[in-house]
């Protein structure tokens, strides 16, 4: 576990490790996220060096054919599942609760659930590399190539780690909808919720709709796998073809899960530091909600070439370039929010206008990709890698950098050295377009994507080599990071409580946050409400209601016990088929222990506790001073 | 601070001007989608271009806005006047919100009709080529079922004229894809429900120059899919039609005594799978190797100027095919098995040169192999 000190404002000692793995505060499960979120992002970005590497020169050797597609499969899965979805989650996890003035989600033993299923999963994924069959059939896991009689067992440990933490992801997306909704603060109407909140909240209602069809097709390839099924087997009357359908029903709502939410941290993040605030607020709600129900309608564009026929094809192209409306309307809203205001170029602003940008490009691109005629040629080329990658570093790592540095000082107490930040901007914004801005040509000179090798003379080498030189220029960047993040635990200053004159919610709690985050609950009055109560002259939102003991919920171990059992049924099942038939009795015992964990869960009476009237008010007094 | 702004758009220009060039027409004519040599491919790059052109006017706008509001908006040090707190403006979201739903709708119209002209099938055209096309790990068959022959890895096409094709895979999903000629279509593998095969495509292209172009295998298809590669040769219609004549006579024979020892070598370990006739009509695990003498290239990556080159090449490729083309390494599927140990350097010689017996009298264009 993490090494950091983290205050804590429970009332009983206990050891850093034990509170952890207990925990059922949003805020330290918030950390949990993000330090597991990080490693996979260093892991992640190690298979992308590797990839860019053997990719430098021609018929490069770096790493063969199998070992290419299992970096390449464990790349990609990572990045999306064990990077974008966890690190937003703790961010989500971090500030949501403190912006519409809860004193938790609505379900904090769920989300610590949540929080060990997606531990185990993506652990429970990673350990096909002590085995030796890692996955090989890239992220999309499209069968035939992902059945064992082609790629090993590799492919299990993907379908059996995707559903534990898809498994937690369903769960994290039911809590914030039910956060959301019942637990906003008196007087925090929808229309006065902040933009971060709003994506949360769609993001979250996204989750519940495309996860299930994703868990669906997943019990479906383990049974394919692992128990004799033939779903999409051809050879024994099956068809692939529906794997890529549920697959992408799944996969293109997904892009947005992850992208919603990195939209609301922009919104955040623009009108703070341009002094303003957001331009167009309920156009930016109903363009969110706008991008979120198209999200559902068109994820056949990842199936052009598969043969559905020009009619399937024309209505998908047509939906998809609908969503480039919505997306349009949130970019000039961001513009014309910095139009006009006082804008600071902070280490958070620089990613926010850098996202402008590369998000902008890859957004182009994504129009230009949805004309099925068009996209014949792009399809499984270097053009769509450039393409998502645009999106997905322009709009989710960025954002997650943006938002680290503007809620680090929430999160952590201390404030990210800013020198050090805009080294890290620059090094990783020079790196990210020196790496994908040619591969649009690569794409379309003919070179297709996922190929461990080139062969020289067709004009690839060149490119390829620029690329490689950008993403090891992109690492840099991310050891910089790295280095500004010991620094700052090392030699960093307490943060105050507002160092950024913020305007939403979050920025009124004391640093740091008690463990039941509002002392009073607060009363809204409007919009921005911390930087109206500034404006009209108060120190802090007022108090909705009077001191009272506050009833928190106990920690448990129940959720990590609960994942435990279910990662070590997931990994009997595989190894009945890899090693040895008895494993079935390892996998049987994870089930029964899940069982257990859940009616122990059922029968044992946790009422929670109360933090007394007289210590909430004690603390409070001292926060106010701070 | 100033400064900074002005850096950003010293970046973008170059690229822009770069990118402009670059649509124009670029990159290997062998193999890039943006040199069209067949209708396909330039009706795709009609498409790209139209809107990409379109694009770039979006991305001039924002780029513009944002470089407006960097130089003029910044914050002077110390200055903590609050700036006018705007909520917003209907007429501007009107202006954005109507500009791109124009934009969709055109390039929509467009789209459509060209989705729906390019899916025409020619299938039962009568002046059209009818081709099979079946993709193996990591091979391509070609099959002319009107014509009775087979052949694999070297598509030989009449220039002009349609080819109707129809696509499918014996194992895992492949995608057919000759960025010069056509856009991709995926060669699905199927099950076989009431004799038909499911999931197979059909599409129709053409090419409109005399030449040879690369195709690739465009899904990821297991740990050879880069090396997956295939030529289109494209030849005048009546060189075409002498080069299927020539196919479909037998197997010559060989004539001395070291080819000879060649075909018996052949016919002892080869011939469970490969055939030489290109009137074969069964379905074998490995290519069809008539005309092998002629291939442009040894298992789709293994390079073939000339007779020695090739020759040396084959050699190479069945001594150990896992050192040139990584085989699956799971039980049950088609693996080409290495020859090192099984065949002694004599033997190799003379299956060498039997093989390169196996060719017919028409070319390839020599100068476009290039």
């Amino acid at each position: 576990m993490t090494t950091i000190s983290v205050p804590v404002g429970g009332v009983r000692k206990k050891s850093l490790l034990w509170d952890y793995l207990t925990t059922v505060d949003h805020k330290k499960i918030a950390h949990l996220y993000f330090w597991t979120g990080l490693v996979y992002f260093l892991i992640g970005g190690l298979e992308a060096l590797l990839i860019r590497t053997q990719l430098a020169v021609p018929l490069n050797h770096v790493l063969d054919g199998k070992a290419y597609n299992e970096v390449l499969a464990m790349h990609g899965t990572t990045m999306i599942f064990f990077v974008a979805m966890p690190l937003l989650f703790a961010l989500m996890n971090a500030v949501v609760p403190l912006q519409i003035g809860a004193r938790d989600l609505a379900f904090p033993f769920v989300n610590a659930l949540s929080y060990w299923l997606y531990f185990f999963g993506a652990l429970l994924t990673h350990v096909s590399f002590l085995t030796g069959d890692v996955p090989q059939g890239g992220w999309t896991g499209y069968f035939p190539l992902a059945h064992p009689d082609y790629t090993g067992y590799g492919m299990s440990y993907y379908a059996m780690g995707l559903q534990l933490s898809g498994l937690g992801t369903l769960l994290t997306g039911i809590n914030f909808v039910a956060t959301i909704v019942n637990h906003r603060a008196p007087g925090m109407t929808y229309m006065r919720m902040p933009l971060f909140t709003w994506t949360t909240l769609i993001a979250s209602i996204l989750t519940m709709f495309a996860f299930p069809p994703l868990t669906a097709g997943l019990f479906l390839m383990i049974y394919d796998q692992l128990f004799g099924g033939a779903a999409f087997d051809p050879a024994k009357g099956g068809n692939p073809i529906i794997w890529q359908h549920l697959f992408w029903i799944f996969g293109h709502p997904e892009v947005y899960i992850v992208a919603l939410p990195a939209f609301g941290i922009f919104s955040e993040v623009i009108p703070v530091f341009s002094r303003k605030r957001l331009f167009g607020y309920p156009a930016m709600v109903v363009a969110t909600a706008l991008i979120a129900f198209f999200g559902f309608m068109v994820w056949v564009h990842h199936m052009f070439t598969v043969g559905l026929g020009p009619l399937a094809n024309g209505v998908f192209g047509v939906a998809t370039t609908i969503i480039a409306v919505p997306t349009g309307i949130k970019i000039f809203n961001w513009i014309f929010t910095m139009w006009g205001g006082k804008v600071r170029m902070t280490s958070a602003m620089l990613w926010s206008v850098g996202f402008i940008i590369t998000f902008v490009m890859g957004g182009v691109t994504g129009v230009m990709m949805a004309l099925p005629p068009a996209d014949y040629q792009y399809h499984d080329t270097y053009f769509i890698v450039a393409h998502f990658h645009y999106v997905l570093i322009g709009g989710t790592v960025f954002s997650v950098f943006a938002g680290a540095y503007y809620w680090w000082p929430k999160m952590f107490g201390k404030l990210l050295n800013e020198t050090l930040g805009k080294i890290h901007f620059w090094l990783f914004f020079i790196g990210f377009h020196l790496t994908f801005f040619i591969q649009h040509f690569l794409g379309l000179w003919g070179m297709q994507r996922r190929i461990f090798t080139y062969l020289p003379g067709q004009g690839f080498e060149l490119p390829n080599l620029v690329s490689t030189i950008g993403a090891y220029t992109m690492a840099l960047g991310v050891i910089v990071f790295a280095i500004n993040i010991v620094y700052t635990f090392v030699k960093g200053k307490p943060a105050p409580a507002d160092p950024w004159d913020g305007r939403t919610l979050e920025w009124a709690t004391p640093t740091p946050v008690p463990e039941y985050n509002f002392a009073r609950l607060p009363l809204i009055r409007g919009l921005d409400p911390f930087w109206l109560e500034k404006q009209a002259g108060n120190k802090t939102v007022p108090p909705a209601e009077p001191y009272a003991d506050i009833h928190m919920p106990n920690p448990s171990i129940l959720p990590f016990m609960m994942s435990l059992s279910l990662f070590i049924a997931g990994l009997g099942f595989i190894f009945k088929d890899q090693y040895h038939p008895s494993f079935l009795y390892l996998a049987l015992f994870g089930v029964a222990a899940t069982l257990l964990v859940m009616f122990l869960r059922s029968v044992i009476d946790d009422e929670g506790r109360h933090v007394p009237r007289e210590l909430v008010e004690q603390e409070d007094a001292k926060g106010v001073s701070a | 601070m100033v400064r900074q702004g002005r850096k950003k758009g010293a970046f973008y220009v170059p690229l822009f001007t770069l990118l402009a060039l670059a649509l124009a027409g670029c990159g290997d004519p062998r193999v890039s989608a943006l040199v069209p040599q067949g209708s396909n491919a330039r009706e795709s790059l009609s498409l790209i271009q139209i809107s990409a052109y379109i694009m770039f006017g979006v991305m001039g706008v924002v780029i513009f806005l944002l470089a407006v509001v960097l130089i003029r908006f910044r914050a002077k040090p110390g200055d903590r006047t609050i700036p006018k707190q705007v909520e917003g403006s209907n007429l501007l979201e009107f202006i954005w919100t109507a500009i791109p739903v124009l934009i969709i709708t055109v390039l929509s119209i467009l789209t459509v009709r060209l989705t729906f002209s390019m899916a025409q099938d020619h299938s039962d055209d009568p002046n059209a080529l009818k081709i099979q096309v079946i993709a193996h790990q990591y091979w391509w068959e070609f099959r002319y079922p009107d014509l009775g022959i087979v052949t694999a890895q070297d598509l030989y096409i009449p220039v002009g004229k349609k080819i109707s094709a129809e696509l499918w895979s014996t194992d895992v999903i492949h995608s057919f894809w000759v960025p010069a000629l056509t856009g991709k279509m995926d060669a699905n593998p199927g099950a076989l429900l009431d004799g038909k095969r499911q999931n197979a495509n059909r599409f129709s292209f053409d090419a409109e120059t005399v030449g040879v172009f690369l195709g690739k295998c465009a899904e990821l298809c297991g740990p050879s899919h880069a090396l997956m590669e295939f030529k289109v040769v494209v030849l005048p219609e009546d060189e075409f039609n002498r080069w299927v004549e020539a196919m479909k006579k037998p197997a010559p024979k060989p004539e001395t005594t070291k080819a000879a020892a060649g075909e018996q070598t052949f016919q002892k370990n080869c011939m469970a799978c490969h055939a030489l006739e290109a009137t074969d009509p069964a379905n074998r695990p490995g290519p069809n190797l008539a005309n092998i003498g002629n291939r442009l290239t040894i298992a789709g990556v293994l390079p073939a100027g000339d007779d020695a080159e090739r020759a040396a090449s084959l050699r190479r490729w069945i001594e150990a095919p896992n050192a040139v083309k990584p085989q699956n390494d799971v039980p049950g599927t088609v693996i080409m098995p290495p020859f090192k140990d099984k065949l002694s350097p004599e033997a190799l010689d003379q299956l060498v040169d039997f093989l390169m017996l196996q060719k017919v009298d028409v070319a390839p264009p020599k100068a476009a192999a290039r």
